[in-house]
């Protein structure tokens, strides 16, 4: 039986039951010196000066280090994680962008508060924040920028005086004649709508642990990181040392969200203290230096607008949306042009235009994390289809059915292009299908005459109905490498590391698939630039795609070596045979057979004799994806408000999801599940509030509230498998797919939960806040509560 | 994450304990369960000299009934409490035992800690002003009581001398005909209160003969509403009476926050106050001893 | 500042420890004891990703002076195992898929704990509430509750964990090399 398509037990999971898992703060590291850093106070300040006197006398203080001290070891640097804009899309649509920078710590302005400003090294983590307290650092206060609108006004202060404006990236996306058939429709309906600005949050807060080796000079860098192989890229330019005496490794990492796929100031001071002091030196983030200075994400403003013809066919989509990416957007178009590409998703909309203006504020950098600007899109799209329908007195979920891309449409042109410049072709998927799927098993028609019912009893009953499309397994290419072991395991290293995605057991399955070894006896390496030199990060939803397929590839050819050599030691072609329980067998003669411990044994170097396999049974793989995969699904959920709290029970929650084929579906419901929750915390709850001075407000768990398990039902998950057509292996990515309806769900949800009285709901998440507000503001206008409309 | 130095000490008495306080001076606090003093700590929001713990002081943690009143010792935790027969024979505390912080921090907590922390939004200060509860403090002078309505000063400020323990809180029993309810809205577990209402209500004959309706995280302190309690006094409880003496509230006027307007928190008082009103009317008529 | 010696009971070991007043339950756990799975995830006794049984109770240990712990009885994620042999929860969460990153799961575990200690049966709510105080960002909670619920079926008997064990398990060499 193959590997691939079972529900297996994960080969992590004994290790992370026990507590035996190691993450970046269990990694051993004595004599480690400890770091507490000075943040920013102030929102932006210049900073006069740094008087460490009073820190440096307390016990245990080895080190106070500003930017002053590191010179021009400070920076700033390139942006190791900004990247132009790939050349074909740069020709066609020409995004204008900026070159985003990085400095260790901030030098002579604190742009953001909780900028790092100082380090302070102790002998222990307690004593560090005892002396971090004693830091006097002069602020001169500067004006701050406290929202996009205000960055975008023309008196505004400048973030970055040498820019002239405050825009950080700004394009223009069309297909069709969009006025024209905004002139040609029979309705327009137009929306001003807002998602909050969030922030992935992994339970693990970010780490690094730097120690030099005495001996050679190298350098070991452990940190809790989606990007090891970047980070080390990183640290040669800024460190000046080759990256080959530089091993960075993500040991286990506890969840990152895209959080973690950012290379961060502390990830480059901490080796730099490290190589500076001879001492290993160790920093663990608390989660409000984690809340206040992490990268942010969403915190999108869209007015956006529908043309649609009385038959409820949609004519035509125009966009302006403004990000307030902070103090920079330093993924340089990442999100911004992956809202505006998804925004379509896949509903045959003929005509558009978009138009994304990214403005940076006095807050912390904003970048992708789950879903990567595909929840906005999801939740500016489904928002205006929800009030198309109203306006054209359809009902929503026809509404929807009547313009979702059937299967039969696919591939699918929406006439503009994804971010790697190749025209965005919708490969496959059955999106109506996924839709009606949904509708089925919520029992829609149910719930409508439920809805009513609960009406005239004052009962507010929501119905929530959104879609996604997600691209993914972007490129770069990745490679695997395989090999047989004389002990009869197959070990194989890959660059990307886990953040909880179960690579190690997936793509286990993927190798005994080819190889007929039973997954007990494979074992992944990942995330260590010492076992596997290159990679390009767990992010995008990739990893399935891009690293799967060239695990598939490398076994493929291990297989075809193996058998090679078996030829050779039981003088049978290589065509007779297969590999079956651990011995190579000739078809039809299963008495001819070799053990692979021994056939290993025998062509290995060293122990070996080199035959036509060549040197070992070893082999390499790699997969160029063509572009990106999309996924495709709907979710669609019920939802109680009361309206005395505003509080909002989800009630059922079902999703579609298309994920193409399926490797391990326990591990894929996870991913969904997961996700969704994510999405639900966006719509529902989580929000990152500053005030006019820019400072944040919700800077602990205990005022982001993420969602509990308390918030959130059990949902039903239905998988369908449209097999992927480029790649070999007929895989989509998933780790995001799941969060990117959510907010458009709950919002959606809670509006039509209203009714008239939920015109006015427009923000995500829709807290008990602004439901209520909303509510008493209908009363006062004599509009009824949880009538249609 | 990393709380300042200080000195811990750990009395064996509760005498020990308020010679410490009065030898250590003002920047010395207590520590109960720790639940609210730690995490202060921890954001070194706080910064005590010294910490005197109470945990290894016997007598504090028992539930006891005296005289027509229960006495529930400063170091109750919340889980225990919840646990305890006088959660069930006043429901309020019961209502309110289970939805205080999460289910793991109820198992620290304490109710004495919980009260003297003087922070309107927890949850035991309103319940102790409907109930008319007496709060028992020892200090070098002896004991005396202080008045639920006597104890909640300001923000954070309560009627304790630095040198006053408290040890417990005296509850009255439940009497014939009466019923409590606790009722509060929180956006998730753990988070603390868009709006919270405590009501006792005894009825007679039908009619509500008494009333005492308190409001939690409305106001720096927690509030009593003579007003909506005047609309209910006389009456019967029907739906449109318990509804109307709610829209009577006068007493609060809330501050905006992050999570709700003045306005909408008004609204919340006059809704949480109607549930736990009609919840303590329904346990008074089923007679179910609360 | 002071120091005290400390007397605790952990996983049925016995430690003598002298602490720092102001040294965390955690962080005593973590490096003085060595004992890493019991984790650290805020600072506002919210996410639960340090949560301990303590003389059989759920509590965060990030919020408790190691010197409160003085004179108790402590059990963490590393004294679940009885020899080999998993405790039905880590059994159930690799069964039903509980865990991701598994930063949050020790924690989750040790809220568990006690309630199955007390509840053979608990349904769906009741399990949802018992962990109310842990925050998880990984699963959206609906595999940990099948865990739950598996390990309290495994614990009445009714059911086993299936198949072999996923884990690599190192087989030496069938024999010499030859050549």
């Amino acid at each position: 039986m193959g590997s691939i398509g079972r529900p297996m037990k994960r080969v992590e999971d004994r290790r992370l039951v026990t507590g035996r898992g190691e993450y970046v703060d269990d990694v051993p590291a004595p004599g480690a010196l400890h770091v507490a850093i000075v943040r920013s106070t102030y929102a932006h300040a210049r900073i006069l000066g740094i008087d460490a006197t009073a820190a440096l006398a307390l016990p245990g203080v080895v080190a106070v280090v500003s930017a002053a001290d590191l010179g021009a070891a400070n920076g700033p640097f390139p942006h190791p994680t900004w990247f132009p804009p790939h050349p074909p899309l740069a020709k066609a649509v020409d995004p204008f962008t900026r070159p985003e920078r990085i400095w260790l710590l901030a030098a002579e302005r604190a742009r953001f508060a909780g900028e790092p400003v100082a380090a302070v090294v102790a002998t222990d983590r307690y004593l560090a924040e005892d002396a971090a307290r004693a830091v006097i650092v002069d602020y001169e206060p500067l004006p701050v920028i406290a929202t996009a609108e205000q960055a975008l006004a023309p008196d505004a202060p400048l973030l970055n005086p040498e820019w002239g404006d405050n825009i950080a990236v700004h394009f223009v996306i069309g297909a069709g004649d969009v006025d024209q058939a905004f002139e040609d429709a029979d309705i327009v309906v137009r929306r001003t709508l807002r998602h909050g600005r969030a922030i992935c949050t992994p339970i693990e807060c970010r780490g690094v642990v730097a120690i030099p080796d005495r001996r050679s000079g190298d350098l070991s860098v452990w940190s809790s990181s989606q990007q090891p192989h970047w980070l080390r890229d990183a640290l040669e330019r800024t460190l000046r040392m080759p990256g080959d005496r530089i091993r960075v490794v993500a040991p286990d990492v506890g969840g990152g969200f895209g959080l973690k796929s950012m290379v961060y100031p502390e990830e480059l001071l901490i080796p730099r203290l490290a190589l500076h002091l001879k001492r290993p030196v160790k920093w663990i983030e608390t989660r409000r230096e984690n809340l206040a200075s992490a990268t942010h994400t969403r915190d999108q403003v869209h007015e956006i607008e529908l043309a649609v013809d009385r038959d409820g066919t949609i004519r035509g989509l125009r966009d302006r949306f403004v990000i307030d990416g902070g103090i920079g957007s330093v993924e340089s178009i990442v999100v911004p042009y992956t809202t505006a590409c998804h925004l379509p998703l896949a509903y045959r909309i003929p005509t558009m235009r978009i138009e994304c203006t990214v403005a940076v504020t006095n807050k912390a950098p904003s970048a992708a994390e789950r879903g990567a600007g595909r929840p906005e899109a999801a939740f500016a799209l489904e928002s205006i289809l929800d009030e198309a329908a109203l306006a054209l007195g359809m009902d929503r979920a026809a509404f929807r059915l009547h313009n979702a891309l059937r299967i039969d449409e696919m591939p699918h042109d929406h006439g503009i292009l994804y971010r790697d410049g190749t025209p965005l072709r919708l490969d496959g998927g059955d999106f109506r299908g996924d839709m009606s799927d949904a509708l089925a098993r919520l029992d829609y028609d149910t719930w409508l005459a439920e809805q009513a019912a609960g009406r005239t009893e004052g009962r507010l009953l929501g119905i929530g109905l959104a879609g996604y499309i997600e691209g993914t397994g972007v490129p770069p290419f990745e490679a695997a490498n395989i090999r047989l072991d004389p002990s009869g395991r197959v070990i194989v290293s890959v660059g990307p590391p886990s953040q909880g995605q179960g690579h190690q057991t997936t793509l286990a399955q993927i190798a005994s698939e080819y190889l007929s070894v039973p997954v007990e006896l494979i074992r992944v390496i990942q995330g260590d630039t010492y076992a596997f030199p290159s990679g390009g990060g767990t992010i995008a939803s990739r990893v399935i795609v891009v690293v799967g397929n060239a695990v598939a590839a490398a076994a493929i050819e291990l297989r075809e070596k193996i058998l090679a050599a078996a030829g050779d030691q039981l003088e049978v072609a290589p065509a007779d045979l297969e590999i079956r329980d651990g011995s190579v067998v000739a078809k039809g003669a299963p008495d001819v057979s070799i053990a692979l411990t021994t056939l290993a044994a025998r062509v290995t170097p060293g122990i070996g004799r080199m035959g036509s396999a060549g040197p070992g049974l070893e082999a390499r793989g790699g997969f160029q994806p063509p572009t990106v995969t999309f996924g495709t699904g709907f979710h669609a959920a019920i939802v109680e408000v009361d309206p005395d709290s505003g509080l909002v029970t989800i009630l059922r929650y079902v999703v579609v999801h298309d994920c193409g084929r399926l490797i391990n579906p326990a591990i894929v419901d996870g991913q969904v599940i997961g996700g969704l929750a994510q999405g639900v915390g966006n719509g529902l709850f989580e929000e990152l509030i500053y005030d006019e001075q820019g400072q944040l407000l919700t800077g602990t768990f205990a005022d982001y509230l993420i969602p509990r398990a308390t918030d959130l039902p059990t949902p039903i998950v239905i998988h369908k498998e449209t097999r992927s057509e480029r790649n070999p292996l007929g895989v989509k990515g998933v780790g995001e797919a799941g969060t990117v309806p959510g907010a458009a769900l709950m919002l959606g949800a809670v509006r039509d939960a209203l009714g008239q009285a939920g015109a006015g709901l427009a923000t995500v998440p829709v807290t008990p806040g602004r439901i209520v507000t909303a509510i008493q503001a209908a009363r006062a206008a004599g509009v009824p509560v949880g009538h249609a409309g | 994450m990393y709380p300042p130095a200080f000195t811990y000490h750990s009395p064996a008495t509760l005498d020990e304990a308020i010679g410490l306080l009065a030898r250590l001076g003002p920047g010395a606090k207590l520590l109960a369960g720790g639940a609210s003093l730690i995490p202060l700590m921890k954001l070194r929001l706080v910064e005590p000299t010294d910490l005197v713990d109470l945990g290894r002081i016997p007598d504090l943690a028992s539930i006891e009934e005296v005289d027509g009143h229960v006495r529930i010792g400063a170091m109750v935790r919340q889980a225990d409490l919840l646990r305890s027969p006088v959660a069930r024979s006043l429901a309020l505390l019961g209502d309110a035992c289970s939805v205080i912080a999460d289910p793991s921090v109820r198992n620290v907590g304490t109710i004495g800690g919980n009260l003297s922390h003087g922070d309107p939004a927890n949850d035991h200060p309103a319940i102790m002003l409907a109930l008319e509860a007496r709060l028992i403090a020892r200090g070098p002078a002896g004991e005396r009581t202080i008045a639920a309505a006597d104890f909640n000063l300001d923000l954070l400020q309560v009627a304790l001398a630095p040198d006053e323990v408290l040890t417990g809180i005296e509850v009255p029993l439940p009497i014939s005909g009466q019923g409590t309810a606790y009722v509060k809205f929180e956006r998730q577990v753990g988070d603390f209160a868009l709006a919270a209402a405590a009501a006792v209500v005894v009825l007679d004959g039908g009619l509500v003969t008494e009333a005492r309706v308190a409001f939690t995280n409305l106001a720096p302190t927690p509030v009593r509403s003579p007003a909506i309690e005047a609309a209910l006094i006389g009456r019967a409880p029907d739906r449109a009476t318990i509804a109307e003496a709610a829209q009577a509230l006068v007493e609060i006027d809330p501050w905006a926050d992050l999570r709700a307007t003045a306005e909408v928190k008004r609204a919340m008082a006059r809704a949480v106050a109607e549930r736990a009103i009609r919840l303590a009317v329904e346990r008074a008529r089923r007679g179910v001893q609360s | 500042m002071s120091e005290h010696a400390i007397r605790v009971r952990v996983n049925g070991e016995d430690h003598t420890e002298t602490v720092e007043s102001r040294l965390l339950l955690v962080h005593f756990l973590r490096e003085v004891l060595g004992l890493t799975g019991t984790h650290i995830g805020c600072d506002t006794t919210s996410c639960g990703a340090c949560t301990i049984n303590l003389d059989g109770r759920a509590v965060k240990s990030c919020t408790l002076f190691a010197v409160q712990a003085d004179g108790h009885d402590i059990r963490t994620i590393e004294g679940l195992e009885d020899g080999d042999v998993l405790h039905p929860l880590q059994e159930g969460f690799r069964e039903q898929h509980g865990l991701q990153c598994g930063y949050c799961t020790p924690g989750m575990i040790m809220a568990a704990l006690p309630l199955l200690e007390s509840n053979a049966d608990p349904d769906e709510a009741t399990i949802r509430t018992a962990i109310s105080g842990n925050l998880c960002r990984c699963t959206g909670y609906a595999q940990i509750v099948t865990s739950i619920q598996w390990a309290a079926a495994a614990l009445r008997g009714e059911v086993v964990a299936t198949d072999a064990d996923a884990d690599p398990v190192w087989q030496p060499a069938a024999g010499p090399p030859g050549y």
